[in-house]
């Protein structure tokens, strides 16, 4: 089955800007923000949320990014993974409001990654989770505090992500691998 | 990565992979906790036949940071000095359930011999042998001259354009062949410097140029000039007639150090000798990088082990990693 589109460019636009305003909305006004991204996708994802609070606001909100390939728990069942770097702000994240973000949330073992990874960095105020598509089928007690687009999908199916600055174009779609 | 035997062979893709993810475990060596689980439950073993202190204890660091379970032996003081052969260790340690084994043995290919026998099935890391390979060295030395000259930007690039100039006892000098193959590989020129009795006889294949005369090397501006150690142990012809004279000649004295152009890196894999083949001036200067060589060598060395251990146990070469979908 050909994949079928379900964002366009604009619609991931319009979901960001959506997302930024509930951050800061839920943030009630503090200015202790910090966006990291996961990578890949997440981190340009982090850039342009924090590019869009730092408009909203009128002061720059540091981002960054977290890598958490050597906190994964299934390195032993793959071939070996490239760690990308991390990317904090100078002033490290003891005390900040992180918010997480990625692309697609599905287990949620990347995100049980995330907190560990997180944990030996510094110890944040709260921890928030942004993300663009969440597809369900969640295998650990982990929720989005921020959603682009709910997805419903079965698991054979495949959320593919393409942003502008990694892939040239950029849509969500979905196809059956099945 | 099966193994890390040598760096002949070694090519320039793979080299620079390795560089960028020791970059990524030095990040994490500048932390407040310097520790990650990506080893947790694997067992290195530290399998030395040879005295060491800086490559044993920077082994132990890089697999403890992974939270690798690390057993040091040590050949003095165990069953070895009772006649145990190399095999009945490697299987010793095979039925202990070992995933690593680094091992240093004064014979050359000893690594090999280990990894190919099937006494073991462990991934082999060879941290010295005889006068054959240091790949672990090599790597931390090219990875500390990218850094001196790529600065933060240094992930993903090479060593082209730079000149070394390996100074010292080339022929009995596993560190010098190790280097030689790596920075070659990685687009360095290299050019060799030694008293002709301590040059290696047959130099057909080596990708190097080679001279006699250190201030007529040090004339020419290499951009990063590496002392070998006058190895004690291993000095039992008359290779020079004494100490000052190959100091004389071959050292890197205050006169020498002062000459050099200020973006020059004086390196040196330790233990130094100070004022044989390296003055004290030049290893404390600014220039010196013999501080940085050692905490490099552990980000180095976390990412051999992390690059040997993780991920399943291939047989031949692994597949390339799939574009993950669990997010």
């Amino acid at each position: 089955m050909p994949a079928r589109i379900v964002l366009q460019q604009a619609d991931i636009g319009r979901a960001l800007t959506r997302i930024s305003y509930e951050i800061l909305e839920s943030n009630r006004g503090r200015d202790d923000l910090i966006i990291l991204g996961i990578p890949t996708r997440g981190v340009q994802l982090a850039r342009r949320i924090g590019a869009q609070l730092s408009e909203i606001t009128g002061s720059a909100v540091p981002t960054g990014s977290l890598d958490i390939t050597l906190y994964r728990d299934d390195l032993r069942r793959h071939p070996t993974r490239t760690p990308s770097p991390t990317e904090v702000p100078s002033g490290g994240i003891d005390g900040a409001t992180v918010v997480l973000v990625d692309d697609v949330l599905y287990s949620g073992r990347t995100i049980r990654a995330a907190l560990d990874a997180l944990s030996d960095i510094g110890r944040p105020r709260a921890v928030r989770l942004a993300v663009l598509v969440d597809r369900g089928h969640r295998e650990l007690p982990i929720r989005p505090d921020f959603v682009g687009k709910n997805l419903p999908s079965a698991q054979t199916e495949r959320i593919n992500v393409h942003l502008a600055e990694v892939d040239g174009d950029e849509y969500v779609s979905i196809e059956d691998n099945a | 990565m099966r193994h890390l035997l040598s760096t002949k062979g070694l090519g320039r893709e793979q080299a620079i992979a390795i560089l960028d993810v020791a970059e990524d475990m030095g990040d994490v060596s500048q932390r407040e906790v310097k520790k990650l689980p990506a080893l947790r439950g694997k067992t290195v073993v530290n399998l030395f036949y040879e005295d060491s202190t800086r490559t044993r204890i920077s082994f132990e660091a890089a697999a403890k940071r992974l939270s690798a379970d690390v057993i040091n032996f040590s050949a003095k003081g165990s069953s070895v000095s009772k006649g145990e052969s190399l095999k009945d260790t490697a299987q010793t340690l095979a039925s202990m359930g070992a995933d690593a084994v680094v091992i240093r043995h004064p014979a050359s290919g000893a690594p090999q011999t280990l990894a190919q026998s099937g006494w073991i099935d462990a991934g082999i890391v060879n941290a010295g042998d005889g006068m054959h390979e240091h790949p672990t060295q090599a790597l931390l030395d090219a990875f500390t001259i990218r850094r001196r000259f790529h600065g933060a930007a240094a992930r993903g690039r090479d060593l082209d354009g730079i000149s070394v100039a390996i100074v010292g006892d080339i022929l009995h000098s596993r560190v010098a062949r190790s280097n030689i193959w790596l920075l070659t590989a990685l687009g360095a020129s290299v050019h060799l410097v030694a008293p002709a009795t301590l040059m290696p006889v047959d130099l057909e294949g080596w990708p190097v140029t080679v001279g006699y005369d250190l201030d007529r090397e040090l004339a020419s501006g290499p951009d990063v000039v590496m002392m070998l150690r006058i190895q004690a142990e291993r000095m039992h012809a008359s290779f020079f007639p004494n100490a000052r004279e190959y100091s004389r000649q071959w050292g890197l004295d205050e006169d020498r150090v002062g000459r050099l152009g200020a973006g020059t890196i004086v390196m040196h894999p330790g233990p130094m000798n100070r004022g044989l083949e390296i003055s004290a001036l030049a290893a404390d200067s600014p220039l010196s990088t013999v501080r940085e060589q050692v905490t490099n060598g552990v980000s180095v060395r976390m990412a051999a082990l992390y690059l040997l251990l993780s991920g399943e146990r291939e047989s031949s070469e692994g597949e390339p990693v799939e574009e993950e979908q669990s997010a």
